[in-house]
């Protein structure tokens, strides 16, 4: 097991490398300057001498090779340094709006776990009824449903709720305020990204729930604990369900990986200022430095996660260590 | 004559029964799989309406008509006008050919790209597997959005674009799946025949290795199309898939159906229904080709 750890962790390495090689060509292919986009706007003329000092602040005047070799030294220390745009550190930037992304996160999750695992159970014990058919219907119009429209269709159903109800339409605050110091109106902003991504995300881990669970419920254990006469609720809940749960763990891990990265477009369509937002913002500015940081914390979440995953399933399945 | 009738028989037969034999397939696929069979039929509808989209649509979807801007639903405009008094449904005929492109082409390159790579990488093993594989980890770790920005950014907007922007991401998941299918087959005794007759290693590879893995290859196509239309949506919803005035969904989206989505919710739901519809057929489709190619996943 301790050996099956350390192979696993030395393989993150190549990695994040890679992701690091490749985040830093990508950025030095889009053409455009940063320094040129700070001074002018993108357009108009700009002193050459001014360019030349501002390249010489960021360090963009040096060698490709030196910058690269400098943003990883960089990250492997923890020390991302300023970004390139607002002169701010880059780590004070992220952890801004770091926070309201990962509680979206965090409750898109718990929604997706508190519909996946009872409706796919359900769908699951009575595989081929109308009631697995609803499910499967409903999981798939999840995965159907892009979570955009979704978010503009819960926006619409807000403002002509709250229009009939109280007179003056009603929007989710924009401003994130701490769930901690005022947790109704931080709720009232994230509940609804937080349902409209996880519906979406429920979809897939109710579709493995139920396969999970159709896998196991032909096992020769559940015969047995069939044959001793147990009641179908005992033998799913602590027969069944507790091994079938494996591989939705799995995938909840990894989609809540993908969910970092991925909040871009629910952000954009509920207005919110996360790390979506800082993403789009960083690349379309040219700030190297913060789009660097941005792609290496998201690449080391996802990454970090598989790691736990799979050391899990290895903790809990000794057939995987020795294959 | 009698020769001839014989013959002529002969050479009949066979073809009638062909056909029947068609229909009864495909009559045993319906009620084998009845959601299958309902996802290939939302597939079909969007076939018709991308290929007789001139036909269908009962105005020209990039005309604007200032004097229409909002219409509700009505008889004239089925699904009502947008901000630019455009016909809703005809966009949504015509985005019919954007979304269908997109994600085919998309798809198929972008398994085919990595039903070559798995296949090599199993084949040749050892270090070039290992290096291989860290590579296509890369890819699957890399924010699928931020690689289709630094895509549009570096290339510029525009459905070719889009198509690169959302092959690349569908390399590795496919290179993986075959890959475990591969190194299955990499062992098999007519490998090691074809290696002894001294077949180069693009013959190997090419002609006995990829016939085998079709199954997964065939599975993943048909799982990534749905999933390249709601990416083409979402990329062009953020501004960076294909650009106004072209007709496509995920576009038809932005701008106009978040600020008039009070007044004019029709420019937000239609789009968005036609978006669900054909990711739901697709979804539906490739659950049920799978199921079919795989009879060990089946029922799952």
């Amino acid at each position: 097991m301790y050996q099956y750890t350390l192979k696993r962790m030395l393989l993150m390495i190549p990695t994040l490398l890679g992701a690091g090689i490749l985040v830093f060509i990508l950025m030095r292919l889009i053409p455009g300057d940063i320094c040129v986009l700070r001074m002018a706007g993108g357009s108009g003329y700009v002193d050459p001498k001014a360019i030349a000092n501002c390249h010489a602040e960021l360090g963009l005047d040096r060698s490709p090779v030196m910058q690269f070799l400098d943003f990883i030294w960089g990250f492997a220390r923890f020390d991302f340094g300023n970004s390139m745009w607002t002169g701010r550190p880059i780590v004070e930037e992220i952890s801004l709006r770091f926070e309201l992304s990962l509680q979206i996160a965090i409750m898109a999750t718990l929604t997706a776990i508190l519909l996946a695992i009872p409706l796919g159970t359900i769908s699951a014990v009575k595989q081929n009824t109308w009631i697995d058919y609803l499910v499967r219907g409903f999981s798939i119009a999840g995965i159907a449903m892009p979570s955009f429209w979704l978010g503009i269709l819960i926006i619409l159903g807000l403002l002509i709720t709250t229009k009939s109800v109280f007179g003056t339409p009603w929007m989710p605050p924009i401003k994130y305020v701490p769930i901690w110091v005022d947790p109704l109106y931080n709720l009232s902003m994230t509940i609804f990204p937080a349902l409209a991504t996880g519906y979406r995300y429920s979809a897939v881990a109710t579709r493995m729930t139920r396969s999970a669970l159709l896998e196991v419920l032909r096992e020769d254990y559940v015969r047995t604990a069939r044959a001793k006469g147990l009641v179908q609720q005992v033998i799913i809940r602590r027969h069944a369900l507790k091994n079938a749960l494996l591989p939705v763990v799995t995938i909840i891990g990894i989609e809540f990986a993908f969910l970092m990265g991925g909040l871009v477009v629910t952000e954009q369509v509920f207005n919110l200022n996360g790390l979506g937002k800082l993403f789009v913002a960083s690349v379309s500015n040219h700030d190297y430095a913060m789009t660097q940081a941005l792609v290496m914390l998201v690449v080391a979440i996802f990454i970090f996660t598989n790691f736990v995953v799979d050391i899990v399933y290895a903790w809990l399945d000794p057939r995987i260590r020795y294959k | 004559m009698t020769v001839a009738a014989d013959v002529r028989t002969e050479i009949e037969l066979p073809d009638r029964s062909e056909t029947a034999n068609w229909w009864s397939r495909v009559r045993q696929f319906v009620r084998r799989n009845p959601l299958g069979a309902a996802g290939a039929i939302v597939i079909i509808v969007m076939f018709i309406m991308a290929a007789l989209a001139d036909f269908i649509a009962p105005y020209n979807p990039v005309a604007n008509a200032f004097d229409r801007l909002h219409q509700p639903p009505s008889l004239e405009n089925w699904f009502g006008t947008d901000q630019f008094g455009r016909d809703v449904f005809s966009r949504i005929v015509y985005g019919a050919r954007t979304a269908l492109l997109v994600g085919f082409v998309s798809s198929f390159i972008g398994a085919s790209i990595g039903l070559v790579l798995g296949v090599g990488s199993a084949y040749f093993g050892g270090r070039t597997d290992l290096i291989f594989q860290r590579i296509l980890d890369v890819f699957m770790a890399f924010p699928l959005i931020i690689m289709a920005l630094a895509v549009i950014s570096i290339f510029g907007t525009g459905a070719q674009n889009v198509i690169i922007a959302i092959t690349i991401p569908f390399i590795p998941r496919c290179a993986r799946v075959v890959r475990s299918s591969a190194l299955a087959i990499r062992e098999m005794p007519y490998i090691d025949a074809a290696r002894a007759n001294g077949f180069s290693h693009s013959r190997i590879i090419l002609r006995h290795m990829v016939p085998n893995v079709m199954a997964p290859f065939l599975i993943m196509i048909t799982a990534f199309v749905g999933q390249a239309i709601l990416l083409e949506a979402s990329l062009s919803y953020l501004g960076l898939g294909v650009q106004e005035p072209t007709p496509a969904w995920g576009l038809m989206l932005q701008g106009g159906a978040e600020e008039y989505a009070e007044s004019a919710p029709w420019i937000a739901i239609f789009p968005g229904i036609a978006i669900s519809l054909a990711v739901f057929g697709f979804s539906l489709f490739g659950d049920a080709v799978r199921d079919e190619l795989d009879p060990k996943l089946r029922s799952q």
